[in-house]
């Protein structure tokens, strides 16, 4: 390659108290390549990134762009030296209009009027020039999350960006919108910009990347052109050893578990029809936000619903409350596994016994039984492998992994007749959702009926038997997983349930 | 009945109104832009007190009208740099350091008071700002009676409320300073230092909160004594919801909740001498209620409002 160097980091080295998150990591990026940064979580990607943006001063090591070193600690100097930086959580203030988030801080301070006119004339001509179709008046917090996306990179084009940085730009977007975004940065690399990209995705790293730099424990470990690589090297060069994600073998389906007709939340959710039958997963798929939160809320009698009948081991639930659904058999992987699954200042062993608490073996005459909680968080810790701490650490001390496999293991841990799951690996790395995976497709081979809510469509392929589409509070019919490829399940999670049929 | 509807007659109300509003739409104003780039400010209530004590101070130590102003707001940026050293480098909660401010400037205006001035029935006075006619518009019959007989100040305030409306709107300052108070890491992001912003934010809001204190003491009255402030803070905090964060709204609010006060004041004239007078002083706080039920639940919180800023952190 005989394109330009237009940025290089050089011996980057940054530590945090102990823990050293960088480790004299070099990589260079040239004009108009897509650059990909692979790694696990805690791999020093971001770390890595904010470096470069200014966020962080780093220890040792220096930046250059363009020619020109980057004064550490000032992401000023990095925008003016043309770095735009596209941040995982997106920056952005929903109650501002996208022309206002995106002329912040262009202008002196102390200037009068914004030029919202001449802003808005050069925004229009970006949008179309790079294809980020985005309204320049709309509310930020009324757009999709693939358009608000968008509003972050035209933020970045707006300065004059030549290199832009993304932090896990899909993490947030569905499969259909993610290709959409890789076909933009592909024209945006032919139109000359650069681009780095962090990801623990292999298939993007692979579809979409020129060359991919791998990250591992805050070293460089691997460089490959993606063209000279394979999915299979790149997995073991990132988690270190050889990880191969589990099989589903196949099993007769028992009873009926879980079944509902007719289901109706309040217009959120509009006549859902589904069956899940012990030692057999049910695969919801679809876009977040189209009545999945409803739909798990009901699952786990945390709702009514307000019409149509909801049957747990063919008895219709008179009154479904969530110590009920527990007591009955449900286990509850919830979507926010921070926010709903666990309480972070909390102790690891409290966190387990959490839902049980009423049972006589964790508490007697009114007390906590200690003993058996810490006992029983033990048995938890051994057998799901949760690393970080032990029964009195606090849980917010654990990665996003950890918890994940604390919250399924209290759960598995009771051989549960029905497992709800909502993205259970959403944000894992490739470890994580291996045995996260593993679990469930053991919980199933043990008889559990597994209710799995998931926008990854690989996650769907790779768990379930069944699979519907969730789409506007609507159900698709079922298709079996033999039957569905990613352009069929696309197909059904925009709606298009003939078509995909 | 007819004499509490003439009321609404008399040009007198109508310039009471402006009056009585004025320092309303200094602290409103202030506490908004304080809250606009995510600060809640509850010193207000002291550092109105502070402002009319030391305003008022400074003209009967022999300074002038808008050398009194001037020194208030002084004041007040000086306890908003106290309190926004507090919350926003720092970060600590905003509740607990405002209400600090308000007792600790409350206090320190009595104690100031009370060592320079002598005790004695009644308090020694100033001469205060004197109603400035506008030629022309003045002499137009009740118009120019109920609202362009004011003193300097309260077109001062007015000219205010329509500058921080445009500031807000449409500069660049005003953009940066909405965008710390919904997002700090958005403005981080685009190069806007969310500390400073704040810090800036905060002292200025404060130093107009100030102001509005020391117009009791240099226009609506001519002399300071304890508690003349009398919670007028807290209604423009209220104010700052009723108004959605908006300043055009906080002019409005202020205006309407002096209409009910200038009101009732005059309404116990009329029938005060069968009900005692307590419960009209209730009735321009009960109509407070009655609009923020109203207006508030459709008001758009500025989404950082009340949370540290800290780099790096999310």
């Amino acid at each position: 390659m005989s394109a330009p160097v237009v940025l290089s980091l050089e011996g980057i080295t940054k530590r945090f108290g102990s823990l050293t998150a960088n480790d004299d990591v070099t990589l260079e990026l040239r004009q108009g390549e897509l650059l990909a940064l692979l790694g696990e979580n805690g791999a020093g990607k971001t770390t890595l990134m904010n470096i470069l943006f200014g966020h962080y001063t780093a220890d040792s090591g220096r930046v250059v762009a363009f020619g020109q070193e980057l004064p550490p600690g000032k992401p000023r100097a990095a925008i003016a030296a043309g770095i735009g930086m596209v941040h995982q959580h997106f920056a952005l203030a929903a109650n501002l209009s996208v022309i206002e988030n995106v002329v912040a801080g262009t202008r002196p301070l102390l200037s009068l009027g914004l030029g919202a006119g001449a802003a808005r004339k050069r925004l229009v001509e970006l949008s179309a020039r790079f294809g980020l179709a985005v309204d320049p008046d709309a509310r930020v917090g009324d757009l999709s999350v693939g358009e608000r996306q968008r509003v972050e990179i035209l933020k970045a084009l707006y300065r004059d960006a030549r290199i832009l940085i993304l932090d896990e730009p899909t993490a947030v977007l569905t499969h259909q919108e993610a290709e959409q975004l890789y076909a933009t940065l592909r024209g945006m690399a032919a139109l000359g910009l650069s681009i780095i990209f962090i990801s623990h995705k292999l298939h993007e790293v692979m579809a979409a990347a020129d060359r991919v730099v791998v990250l591992r424990g805050g070293k460089v470990v691997a460089e490959r052109a993606a063209s000279a690589t394979s999915r299979e090297e790149l997995a073991e060069l990132m988690v270190g050893r050889r990880v191969a994600r589990p099989r589903r073998e196949s099993q007769e389906p028992g009873d009926i578990v879980l079944e509902a007709s007719g289901l109706d939340a309040g217009g959120r959710l509009k006549g859902l029809d589904f069956t899940v039958r012990a030692g057999e997963t049910l695969g919801i798929i679809g876009v977040s936000g189209n009545g999945q939160a409803t739909l798990v809320r009901l699952a786990c009698g945390l709702e009514k619903p307000s019409a149509g009948r909801l049957m747990l081991y063919g008895k219709p639930v008179a009154d479904p409350n969530p110590r009920g659904f527990v007591a009955a058999g449900v286990g509850r992987v919830p979507e926010d596994r921070n926010g709903d699954g666990v309480v972070g200042e909390m102790a690891l062993w409290e966190n387990a016994v959490l839902e049980r608490l009423r049972e006589p073996r964790f508490s007697r005459a009114g007390f906590v039984d200690r003993a058996a909680g810490r006992q029983f968080a033990r048995s938890v810790i051994e057998r799901f492998d949760v690393r970080g701490g032990g029964p009195d650490s606090p849980i917010r001390l654990l990665s996003g992994g950890n918890v994940q496999k604390l919250i399924l293991g209290r759960n598995l841990a009771e051989a549960p007749k029905l497992l709800v799951a909502a993205q259970p690996t959403r944000g894992l790395d490739e470890g994580a959702v291996a045995s996260v995976h593993g679990e469930i497709l053991a919980a199933r081979a043990a008889g559990t009926a597994v209710l799995l809510i998931s926008e990854d469509l690989d996650e769907v392929l790779a768990l379930a038997d069944r699979v519907q589409a969730i789409v506007k509070g609507r159900l698709s019919p079922p298709i079996p997983v033999a039957a569905a490829d990613p352009r069929r399940l696309g197909l059904m999670m925009a709606g298009i349930w003939e078509e995909a049929a | 009945m007819m004499e509490a509807l003439d009321i609404f007659a008399s040009a007198g109300l109508w310039a009471a109104v402006l009056r009585i509003a004025t320092p309303l739409i200094f602290g409103t104003l202030g506490a908004l832009i304080c809250e606009r780039s995510g600060v809640l400010n509850l010193g207000i209530e002291g550092i109105m007190t502070f402002g009319a004590m030391i305003g008022w101070m400074t003209v009967y130590h022999g300074g002038g009208l808008w050398a009194g102003i001037a020194v208030a707001a002084l004041s007040g940026a000086m306890f908003g740099l106290l309190h926004a050293a507090m919350t926003v480098p720092l970060g600590l909660s905003q509740h607990v350091t405002g209400l600090g401010i308000t007792l600790f400037a409350s206090s320190l205006s009595y104690y100031i008071f009370r060592l320079s001035i002598p005790v004695s029935g009644s308090p020694p006075t100033i001469v205060p700002f004197q109603p400035i006619a506008i030629p022309g518009l003045s002499d137009i019959p009740f118009l120019g009676e109920a609202l362009f007989s004011q003193t300097a100040p309260t077109y001062l305030a007015i000219l205010l409320a329509v500058v921080a409306a445009i500031a807000l709107a449409r500069t660049p300052l005003g953009l940066a300073v909405r965008i710390v108070g919904e997002n700090p890491h958005a403005a981080e992001a685009q190069g806007i230092d969310p500390i400073r912003l704040r810090i800036g934010a905060v002292v200025v809001g404060s130093a107009l909160m100030a102001v509005g204190g020391a117009f009791l003491t240099l226009s609506a009255f001519n002399s300071f004594f304890p508690t003349m402030v009398q919670g007028r803070g807290w209604v423009c905090i209220a104010l700052v919801v009723f108004a959605s964060w908006k300043p055009a709204r906080a002019l409005l609010g202020a205006l309407l909740f002096a209409l009910f006060d200038a009101y009732q004041l005059r309404l116990s004239h009329v029938v005060g001498k069968a009900i005692p007078y307590q419960l009209f002083l209730m009735i321009p706080y009960l109509m407070s209620i009655l609009a923020l039920l109203v207006m508030a639940r459709r008001a758009r919180v500025p989404q950082a409002l009340m949370q540290p800023f800290r780099r790096g952190e999310r």
